[in-house]
């Protein structure tokens, strides 16, 4: 499987980070070297064996179902970079 | 006394017993230590007044009569732990500026626990990265030099910050983490001792993310002995954490009888790798045999699946981490970029990210991002799961056969000069962790401690990997391996 420059442009366009059109064949031929690594897998035997899902054998815990926090709203919003009226600010989402 | 930021926490927890010293003077001489060494860039957020609060506040308690075993005793954190009121970032640039709003719970336990927290230690990227290379803040600096040669060298990663200032004599111990050895390899990297508990022995709350099911907190420190000491502290069952376990937390120092006559130690010949240093290999075999002498029985074994551990990883780690910093969006903290007339939100997102990112981080989320998209999801994401539980189940075959701890080498190599990997793919540095990284697919314990140096001077450690749950255990068999290796090496102050 070999990634060319389409590819990785979709890829960074999916996790949403700029990569501008000049990096994007050094950004390829890097995620090549790694995927030529990460194939090795393929030579492992894993017919009827179960992806990990948890490392340790113990059932999550629950707890109740009740409010135990809250009610603090300048402290969630103290590290925003643009907070106004006790909401977070973002640009224009729709046109 | 002199130079008490050179102790350890159990010396200076005596001494402050004793009445020998007070945490006011141990704080004060961390302090100065910490001001000379800015070439070591360890320390990147100093808090000398919450330090020297804390320290007034834990002589009072130590007056009373009363104190747990961490009252009094300064130590760094590092950065990705979330600190109350202080810089928490990650060692990122996407987190410039934010100060958390609440305490990481295993930062939380060491405080009530006494500890003085100093202030925040040097790492790589949102711990990705094997030689504190990719920090916003510049690399962190080991004080370990070949010979007489003043090329500066990696302290290891991405807990770089923690080695190279528990190493120098900046504070007597220091928190770490590790997803896939980066507590045991700068811990290797700088002849000091680093141990990676079981999975879920410590909360990750308050603990910035990177791949969830890898990370585990643990103590960096001068000593077998103090690390039983700290991870007692940092350890225990928080129900902010769901992973984390509800399971009675022992008083591991108090198992460190050195006594490990009986023990089953196996050697697993997978690791055994072609083209490793002879050096390496023969710590390995001076550490088995110190073994067997003091009375344990060496074992033959095999793990084989060990080849498939790091191309696992290297899978599961970046997709989790491409989940885990989703969050890092421009909107609810750290940085935004400066945007344009006309950007809406997804320009936000999307220069944000990339200019907030180092590009290792970069590169991780984007392969995370691919294995985990339409049409690779099996081929990729769920194949390495399966082979995930390949590599747990031969530990648990091993492990049921009798075998009480495994005996490895902690690194294929010595620390390397800074820069020296720059023009080396991603994937050679990748290889620095391949006696460590199955420990976390696996969720063992594992510790590393100094055994010996090299032809240079260079400290070199090995790596015992224990059953899960038993650290105590584990601990034990360290400290009687400390004991006959007799590792006394320091650096030579040259900062």
């Amino acid at each position: 499987m070999s990634i060319d420059q389409n590819t990785a442009s979709k890829v960074a366009k999916l996790a949403r980070i700029k990569v501008e059109d000049e990096a994007l064949p050094g950004l390829a031929a890097e995620f090549n070297t790694i995927l030529d690594f990460i194939e090795q897998l393929n030579e492992v035997d894993v017919e009827g064996v179960d992806p990990m899902t948890s490392v340790t054998p113990q059932r999550l815990k629950r707890r109740d179902d009740v409010v135990t926090d809250g009610n603090q709203a300048d402290k969630v919003l103290s590290n925003a970079p643009d907070a106004r009226e006790g909401f977070f600010a973002v640009p224009k989402v729709m046109e | 006394m002199s130079d008490l930021n050179k102790l350890g926490l159990a010396e200076a927890r005596d001494a402050l017993r004793k009445g020998d010293t007070t945490s006011v003077e141990l704080t004060e001489a961390c302090l100065s230590a910490i001001d000379k060494a800015d070439v070591l860039n360890a320390f990147v957020h100093k808090t000398p007044e919450i330090a020297l609060e804390r320290a007034a506040a834990a002589d009072a308690r130590l007056k009373q009569g009363d104190a747990p075993a961490m009252c009094g005793l300064p130590i760094g954190i590092k950065d990705l732990f979330c600190t109350k009121g202080v810089a928490s970032q990650a060692a990122s640039k996407i987190l410039e500026g934010f100060v958390p709003e609440y305490e990481s719970t295993v930062s939380q336990q060491l405080a009530d626990n006494g500890a003085v927290m100093l202030g925040k230690l040097n790492m790589d990227e949102f711990a990705m990265g094997s030689s504190n290379e990719t920090s916003t803040y510049g690399n962190a600096v080991s004080p370990w030099r070949r010979g007489n040669d003043d090329a500066a060298l990696t302290p290891g990663g991405s807990s770089g910050g923690s080695a190279a200032a528990v190493a120098a004599d900046l504070c007597l111990a220091a928190t770490g983490t590790d997803t896939g050895g980066s507590i045991r390899q700068p811990a290797a990297f700088t002849g000091t001792v680093g141990i990676k508990p079981t999975y879920g022995r410590c909360s990750r709350w308050g603990v910035v993310a990177f791949a969830s099911s890898l990370d585990q907190a643990g103590p960096m420190t001068k000593s077998v002995r103090d690390a039983a000491i700290m991870l007692e502290a940092m350890s225990g069952h928080d129900p902010k954490d769901s992973t984390s376990a509800d399971l009675a937390v022992p008083n591991f120092e108090a198992m460190l009888t050195g006594d490990i006559r009986g023990k089953k130690i196996g050697i697993p010949k997978e690791y055994h790798m072609e083209g490793m240093p002879a050096e390496i290999e023969k710590l390995w075999s001076e550490g088995t045999a110190m073994l067997k002498a003091a009375g344990a029985q060496i074992v033959d074994i095999s793990l084989p699946h060990t080849k498939y551990a790091l191309p696992a990883y290297y899978v599961i780690a970046p997709a989790e981490a491409s989940s885990n910093l989703a969050r890092y969006d421009g909107v609810r903290y750290g940085n935004r970029a400066t945007l344009e007339a006309g950007d809406g939100i997804t320009e936000m997102y999307e220069k944000t990210r990339a200019q907030g990112f180092g590009d290792e981080v970069k590169r991780r989320v984007m392969v995370g991002t691919y294995v985990l998209s339409a049409g690779f999801y099996d081929a990729y994401y769920n194949r390495a799961r399966r082979v995930r539980s390949l590599i747990k189940q031969d530990f648990e075959n091993v492990f049921a056969a009798g075998i009480d701890a495994i005996l490895t080498p902690a690194t294929p190599s010595a620390a390397f000069g800074l820069g020296e990997m720059s023009d080396a793919d991603p994937v050679a540095m990748y290889l620095l962790d391949v006696f460590t990284v199955t420990v976390n697919l696996a969720g063992l314990p594992g510790i590393a401690l100094p055994a010996g140096v090299d032809s240079q001077g260079l400290p070199l450690g090995l790596q015992l990997i224990g059953r899960p749950w038993e650290e105590g255990d584990l601990l034990n068999t360290a400290y009687a391996l400390e004991q006959s290796t007799g590792f006394v090496a320091k650096p030579g102050k040259w900062w």
